[in-house]
């Protein structure tokens, strides 16, 4: 074997560089690094068709109502309110613990209900429940600092939960209809 | 030029690149075993907003995708400029969402199906009426888990 082997010269390695270079390349070129990021939400599912709609078993201080219309205005328990102001209210809301009587009794039952219009624009929708989810977020944040010295994010799985019992996220959509304005 | 030659004390050799095609298959593999390819190409613009109470989608693979917006530039003279939904690879109506689902389930494990995630990537110009009516055919998909993609960033 060996003696037939002798006479083959050796192969050029000097060209491997090239080639794989030109297969990272390709694979530069190709590579999307970017990672998927985004609110997660969980949809209610479809309601049953003998089920009513029930929503006066829940008293209406415990109600959070955030209203968009299709000119990208909020109207928030009434009052037209701007997005910016939105997180500071809904904090209010949720950590009242029956303090003002207009606003919910404990961060239990608090309740935030968020209509839209067809026409509102998907921008302003992500933005207040980016601000929705911001208030929760830094109220959990604000507890477990107190309770345990650490941020919310920090904790352990067990204790996270017990937080996300004391301060529930209750974000409800209602069944879409039109609120007013051109759709 | 040849009197920095005479001054040199040392003479430096050349530097070897014989392990110049390790470094490059090092880099090769680390972008190979990276890399995830586009599975499709978009026929809809999609800037998606940007949000600061973000998570990381995980699970790639059990993440299914509705695009929502604009038809690219290129398309927009044969299919104008109302905003429309992608999936996959073709633009589709609302009533398509449901067997899109259920197409996507079938192509998973029965155990991963609870686990899925529809995430909806919408031009942040889109109006919530297409958004809302996709969100009512997932309901009634039961496909209840739902990302709304975003990017980093504040107002």
């Amino acid at each position: 074997m060996a003696n037939n082997r002798r006479g083959l010269p050796e192969i050029n390695a000097g060209s491997m560089a090239d080639i794989a270079f030109l297969l990272l390349i390709f694979f530069l070129v190709t590579t999307t690094m970017d990672v998927d990021t985004g609110i997660s939400r969980k949809l209610p599912p479809m309601p049953e068709e003998e089920q009513l709609e029930d929503d006066s078993q829940i008293k209406a201080k415990n109600i959070y109502v955030v209203l968009i219309n299709a000119n990208n205005q909020l109207l928030v328990e009434g009052e037209l309110m701007d997005i910016s102001q939105l997180k500071e209210g809904a904090k209010r809301f949720i950590d009242n613990n029956g303090l003002d009587p207009n606003l919910s009794d404990n961060p239990q039952k608090a309740i935030i209900s968020l209509q839209n219009d067809r026409g509102t624009e998907y921008k302003t929708y992500i933005r207040v429940q980016n601000e929705l989810a911001a208030a929760y977020n830094e109220i959990r944040n604000d507890i477990s600092l107190k309770k345990y010295g650490k941020k919310y994010t920090n904790l352990s799985k067990v204790k996270q939960k017990e937080i996300r019992k004391m301060y529930p996220q209750k974000i409800s959509e209602a069944e879409p209809k039109n609120i007013g304005g051109d759709s | 030029m040849s009197r920095f030659k005479k001054n040199g004390k040392k003479k430096i050799g050349a530097i070897s690149t014989a392990s110049l095609p390790d470094i490059v298959f090092m880099l090769l593999f680390f972008f190979m075993v990276t890399t995830v390819m586009r599975e499709t190409t978009l026929f809809v613009s999609v800037v998606t907003p940007k949000a600061t109470e973000i998570k990381k989608l995980e699970k790639k693979s059990l993440v299914s995708y509705i695009y929502i917006g604009e038809p690219i530039k290129r398309l927009q003279a044969s299919y104008g400029t109302s905003s429309r939904i992608q999936l996959n690879d073709a633009f589709a109506t609302v009533d398509e969402i449901q067997e899109f689902i259920a197409a996507e389930r079938e192509a998973r494990d029965e155990k991963e199906i609870p686990y899925m995630t529809a995430s909806i990537k919408a031009d942040e110009s889109v109006k919530m009426g297409i958004v809302t009516d996709v969100k009512q055919e997932l309901r009634k998909a039961n496909a209840l888990k739902i990302n709304y993609s975003t990017r980093k960033g504040t107002y």
